[in-house]
């Protein structure tokens, strides 16, 4: 087992990341350029200022950022909870209901989208309502629930059963042992669940472009618009800032990551 | 602990939000307007029988590339220091943490006429179209789903046991044969569910087509959103046949690989 990296490697490696990188870094690149077409007219910060004087975007990045962080909350409440009153379910029960939870993992997403849209706009005759902001968030916990079901299961299954049991001795009640103990066990699948859920609300377009009724703005939607209508470097200034954003959290979480790694092997 | 009741709340919210909109999906299919029974939106989903197997065709081709690309890169990322993994896979995955519409909306930049390539090509005295084609929107699919495909193969080929490796050369393998009887069989999980986390989103996207595609590039997914705004039933119709055949190829994926792989 070697493990150097051959030169064939390297370049096919190169030629990947070239292909990863390259719409990004053009895109980046045309947030600077004093024109509106791809052709050099010179250097600009103009479109950074307009995008915060921009309150539409501004707007939609908050609606973004809430549905994100409530769906999320909600959905890893609602995810533990169920999976800890799953695991308890034996054989084809248990079966029937992980395979239910597990269909809005895999069907397609406009699927969903249509199909969430036929019954907020039935209901919303029967109750006499209109999409938009709620049924935003009801539409993305739909989706995030089942993630944070699949992370937490495997951790109660994997669980040592007598902690419960001997907490339970030592004199807590069912809460108690259950906040004082069992949380802490489920802690990480927890963790996971939550941060996919996050991250899958932040990116969705399709199921919100089908639930938000017509009012309701995120970003997915309001970059759809850009795109279709007004086609203004803006975008552009947005992809940068957002790309930034992205490659701060993935450098700390991976430096947190190798530190901890360090503590571990200094530990052992 | 020990009691089925927290699973109350959620099995209700699947009931409410996950089955009852798929049986309202079934009931308008086969209803009209007025809702009266009827099978003519099949009859009328049928119209849109090319632009079905172009999507099918689009997607089998973007899962395909996607395969033959993320197979060897994965490969060789085990073969790195665990800590240059790490960073290869973060690099892999930041893009992916960009918007969906954004990724489509560079690669509108980067091809269209007058953009970097066309200028580029130019120089060297190449003239030619690069978007509004089927190549484009294979391009861009390719784009979207990579990593989809790179993360799983790579995490069940980083598990593979580096004693089964050592063992196989003991025993007089060479590099093909202990990758064609350890690696590759061993891999085949990852490759499923890699497979299945391009095809599914791949075949039932919208958008894609619309930036990067030409006139007759329309995927099915584009033709459920243009028409679910005017006809609800047809709409669900063609929703519903697409969902059967996603399933039917849910279940052949099931029969070759192991379940926990999919999930």
């Amino acid at each position: 087992m070697k493990k150097k990296t051959g030169i064939i490697s390297k370049i096919y490696m190169a030629f990947i990341m070239l292909f990863l990188y390259a719409p990004i870094v053009v895109l980046i690149f045309f947030s600077f350029n004093d024109g509106k077409t791809t052709v050099w007219k010179g250097f600009t910060l103009r479109w950074y200022t307009e995008l915060f004087r921009d309150s539409e975007i501004i707007n939609a990045l908050w609606n973004t950022l809430i549905i994100a962080f409530l769906a999320s909350i909600f959905a890893t409440i609602l995810g533990t909870v169920a999976a800890i009153g799953i695991s308890n379910f034996k054989g084809k029960k248990r079966l029937v209901i992980q395979n239910v939870s597990n269909i809005p993992i895999i069907s397609p997403d406009i699927v969903m989208g249509v199909s969430l849209m036929l019954l907020f706009t039935a209901l919303g005759v029967m109750l006499n309502f209109e999409m938009g902001f709620v049924t935003v968030l009801i539409a993305h916990i739909c989706f995030c629930v089942p993630f944070v079901v699949l992370n937490v299961m495997p951790r109660i299954t994997r669980m040592d059963q007598s902690i419960y049991d001997a907490a339970l001795d030592l004199g807590c009640n069912q809460w108690q042992a259950f906040f004082k103990v069992v949380i802490y066990e489920l802690m990480p699948g927890i963790i996971s669940g939550g941060l996919i859920s996050f991250t899958y609300s932040l990116d969705d377009f399709i199921i919100t472009y089908f639930t938000r009724g017509s009012k309701f703005q995120n970003l997915s939607i309001e970059i759809y618009s850009m795109t279709h209508k007004r086609i203004s470097p803006k975008i552009n200034a947005l992809s940068a800032l957002l790309f930034l954003a992205i490659v701060i959290i993935m450098v700390l979480i991976n430096l947190r990551d190798r530190h901890e790694e360090k503590q571990n092997a200094k530990r052992t | 602990m020990k009691s089925r009741k927290p699973s109350i709340p959620y099995i209700i919210w699947m009931l409410v939000f996950t089955l009852i909109p798929i049986v309202m999906i079934g009931f308008t299919a086969f209803t009209d307007k007025q809702g009266n029974f009827t099978v003519d939106n099949f009859t009328k989903a049928f119209y849109y029988t090319d632009v079905f197997i172009k999507s099918l065709w689009i997607a089998l081709l973007s899962t395909a590339i996607c395969l033959l690309l993320a197979y060897p890169l994965s490969y060789m990322i085990t073969r790195m220091k665990r800590s240059t993994q790490n960073t290869v896979i973060m690099l892999f995955m930041i893009p992916m943490w960009m918007n969906f519409l954004l990724r489509i909306y560079a690669w509108v930049t980067l091809l269209q006429n007058n953009g970097p390539i066309d200028t580029a090509l130019s120089f060297l005295g190449i003239h030619a179209t690069y978007i509004g084609n089927t190549f484009a929107v294979t391009l861009g699919m390719i784009y979207e789903y990579l990593p989809f495909m790179v993360l799983p193969i790579y995490t069940v080929m980083s598990k593979i046991d580096n004693g089964l490796i050592e063992a196989a050369q003991d025993l007089g393998s060479n590099n093909f044969n202990v990758f064609r009887k350890v690696i590759a069989p061993l891999s085949l999980p990852g490759i499923i569910s890699g497979i299945t986390m391009v095809f599914v989103p791949s075949a039932s996207t919208f958008l894609v087509a619309q930036y990067l595609g030409g006139t007759d590039d329309i995927m099915i997914g584009d033709v459920i959103e243009k028409i679910f705004w005017t006809d609800q039933n047809t709409g669900s119709a063609i929703s519903l046949i697409m969902m059967i055949f996603i399933f039917v190829f849910l279940i052949l994926m099931n029969l070759f690989g192991d379940e926990e792989a999919i999930a």
